[in-house]
């Protein structure tokens, strides 16, 4: 049922607070729940009251030990589940290269997904291929599935003459039709209610494709977040509603966000299937898309589910997150660290080792590093070339009106 | 007098207020402990306790709301929007509701809401980070609009729009939230040593409509309001041509017999701001300027602001009026 909610006061009304200041002791109750808790209904008949129980429970697969049990055990041959690895580890190591060249003024900002990796990655690989992806800043990572250029990524965040977005965006806000990877939009949680529109439109032409999208637990506050669940209730399109619950939204803790401690249940109540699902457990969080997207192959529609994880780095490199929670409250989460996890389960299975882990570490290292060096010559934040100026005036509209035309000649470049 | 920035200015003037009227709460994202992200509310929390100052759950159109309801009850909150980018979600409370409840209960309801937020670009921001989104209110009948631009102006524009019986959108340019901006990304000062950044630390308040005349001359009448009365005093300087520069400060109801005096004086007027041209506040000061004072004018009106497109990225000198575009402004008023 996740952790119980701390208050500052209730004196006139309730005003929440987080486990633990920078100045507290940071704590967190320890999971009960196991991987052999919870049946996997079957998904082409399963119905909102049979999700119960999953709403309230946490879907786990890999045990404490690191062995893979129960019944959502996805059975993930051993390529697969290398893949997976190598995918979160891509991730993460481009994260550490970008926050680096960000401190050197390379980019403007960055938001790395660190301790977040098996979300995206897991979910984007649990999909088809002409799936829609409708991503918050956190989920980057569905575009190493999909095989993007890393050099276009990189491009985008430096903003460069070779930027796809044209040095439009702030860096993470990534666009990619072709991996049908929808642009990012700072304004949180507005993909939500727009994902059920995506959903509808390819029901509408009769197409086999879903549409994944995300929220965090923070945004999970906005309208936008109830809009979406109430028209997937409505409409029963083919969508896949995921509250990525990271505990934190910049300084404010899940506890100042809602009064209650379970965002995946809240789709109940709406006839939705729900799923409440070990983030950091990169098995579950397939195992669990999978089967959505198997409701989705039965002609059911949504299912609403929470990803369970905590976020383990600053929201972004604007901020200091040892002002307002411990510093060393990443270490107390009992959920521990996707990449660990899974490299640890893969090691018990025989088919990884320690060395072969760091073997690969520095691969991507050295992918990623030849991928920043061949993007730079491109131009950088910090350096340029930055896209013509006149990328400010076109796509406003289809075709530039007059005034802007003349505003464009205005600035003569 | 105590030497503060934009942000120790702004804290001052919402812990004076606090300290003052008990029925004064503030809320927003982030606003309590952390003391928000621009730590404008830094300390306050623990001063005034939770109750009073406390993190709202991220849900702006929700707070807004919640405002409204404290406001016609009672209360007198002050409601941070992160970013003014973000305010469209909480654009139904203020422009439908908290704007038109004095005049649709005619009278019996009114709302003393302040919504402060960071505006303006320079920072990096991009699309959602950077706009200055004015004009989107002044439109609007029953709020009022303020835009400061000074420590100083921050510190008593914040009181006297908390004080207000009506709502308040209240503008802060956050590129001027350590510093004064002139227009050059590479040559940032502090508000060190700036005359303005001298603060009366207990009451001090500016009236609402009330425009600040920065500097004066005889040349030309230059009307800005927020980072773009730095970068407006740069130009100035740059082009050696006597002007009057006023900083409008509040934008509704602005200040008719400051812009009249000296368009009368001047018979020339450059107006500049950062939100995109089409239909923003300078086609208002236009319009109303060439209303009153058809007949001193030798010269067409300016009007030097952010392009009609989003805001970019990389590309954000190119967006801001620049010291240059409007010393070139200037110029073209003094034609013949």
């Amino acid at each position: 049922m996740g952790e119980q909610r701390e208050v500052i006061t209730a004196d006139p009304y309730i005003v929440g607070k987080p486990p633990a200041r920078p100045d507290g002791k940071p704590g967190f109750a320890a999971w009960t729940e196991k991987p052999s808790d919870l049946s996997r209904p079957d998904p082409a008949t399963c119905s909102a009251p049979d999700t119960h129980d999953h709403a309230h429970g946490l879907i786990r697969v890999l045990s404490d030990a690191a062995d893979a049990e129960g019944e959502w055990d996805p059975k993930m041959d051993d390529a697969t589940l290398l893949e997976g690895l190598g995918y979160m580890m891509k991730l993460r190591v481009f994260d550490d290269r970008m926050i680096k060249m960000q401190r050197t003024g390379k980019l403007s900002f960055y938001m790395r997904s660190l301790g977040e990796e098996a979300i995206a990655i897991a979910q984007t690989m649990a999909l088809k291929e002409q799936d829609w992806i409708f991503p918050t800043y956190r989920q980057p990572g569905a575009q190493f599935v999909r095989g993007r250029n890393l050099v276009s990524m990189i491009n985008h965040c430096v903003g460069n003459i070779e930027d796809n977005v044209k040095g439009r965006q702030m860096p993470v806000h990534y666009t990619w039709k072709e991996g049908r990877f929808i642009s990012v939009s700072s304004p949180v949680g507005t993909q939500f209610s727009q994902a059920i529109g995506v959903a509808m439109a390819s029901a509408y032409k009769g197409l086999d494709e879903a549409c994944i999208t995300w929220i965090g637990d923070g945004a999970s506050a906005e309208g936008d977040y109830h809009y979406a669940v109430n028209f997937a209730s409505t409409f029963k399109p083919p969508v896949i509603l995921c509250v990525v619950n990271n505990q934190w939204a910049i300084s404010t803790h899940q506890n100042l966000a809602t009064g209650g401690q379970n965002f995946a249940a809240r789709g109940l109540a709406y006839d939705i299937p729900c799923l409440r699902v070990d983030g950091n457990d990169f098995l579950a969080v397939f195992a669990a898309t999978q089967w959505a997207r198997q409701r989705i192959d039965a002609g059911l529609g949504p299912t609403h589910m929470e990803l369970y994880t905590y976020r383990a780095g600053p929201h972004s490199s604007s901020d200091d997150p040892s002002v307002y929670r411990h510093a060393d409250e990443a270490d107390y989460w009992p959920g521990g660290d996707p990449v660990e996890r899974l490299k640890q389960h893969a090691i018990k299975k025989g088919i990884w080792s320690e060395e072969k882990h760091s073997a690969l570490e520095k691969i991507l290292d050295e992918e990623i590093m030849a991928a920043y060096k061949e993007a730079v010559k491109n131009g950088d934040l910090a350096n340029g070339p930055y896209p013509p100026a006149s990328t400010i005036f076109t796509e406003v509209y289809e075709e530039v009106p007059w005034h802007i035309q003349e505003q464009r000649e205005e600035l003569g470049k | 007098m105590t030497e503060m920035n934009m942000i120790q200015a702004l804290n001052s003037a919402l812990d004076e207020r606090m300290n003052a009227d008990e029925d004064i709460v503030v809320f927003g994202e982030d606003v309590g402990f952390f003391g928000g992200v621009f730590r404008v509310t830094d300390g306050l929390q623990k001063k005034h306790g939770a109750h009073r100052i406390f993190d709202a759950p991220l849900a702006e159109g929700g707070f807004a709301a919640m405002a409204f309801g404290m406001g016609i009850n009672g209360l007198r909150p002050v409601m941070e929007i992160q970013f003014a980018d973000y305010i469209f979600p909480a654009y139904d409370q203020i422009v439908n509701e908290m704007a038109k409840v004095r005049h649709r209960s005619g009278g019996e309801f009114t709302c003393p809401v302040t919504i402060r937020t960071p505006a303006g670009g320079g920072i990096r921001g991009g699309h959602h980070h950077s706009q200055s989104p004015e004009a989107q209110f002044t439109h609007t009948p029953g709020l009022k609009v303020v835009y400061c631009s000074t420590p100083r102006n921050a510190k008593g524009l914040l009181t006297s729009a908390i004080e207000c019986n009506d709502p308040v959108v209240f503008f802060e340019p956050k590129r001027c939230y350590r510093g004064p901006f002139y227009g050059d990304p590479h040559n940032v000062p502090t508000w060190k040593g700036h005359e303005d950044a001298d603060v009366p630390e207990g009451y001090y308040e500016i009236p609402l409509g009330q425009a600040n005349m920065v500097q004066e001359g005889d040349a030309c009448t230059v009307i800005a309001w927020g980072t773009m009365v730095h970068v407006a005093q740069q130009a100035i300087k740059d082009c050696g041509i006597s002007c009057d520069l006023i900083d409008l400060q509040t934008l509704v109801p602005w200040d008719r017999d400051a812009v009249v005096n000296s368009v009368k004086k001047t018979g020339r007027v450059v107006v500049v701001h950062e939100a995109p041209k089409t239909s923003g506040f300078g086609a208002e000061m236009a319009a109303s300027i060439q209303e009153r004072c058809f007949y001193h004018l030798e010269a067409p009106i300016e009007r030097v602001t952010g392009w009609d497109t989003p805001f970019p990225h990389t590309t954000e000198w190119d967006y801001m009026p620049s010291p240059s575009r409007i010393a070139e402004a200037i110029k073209r008023t003094q034609e013949e």
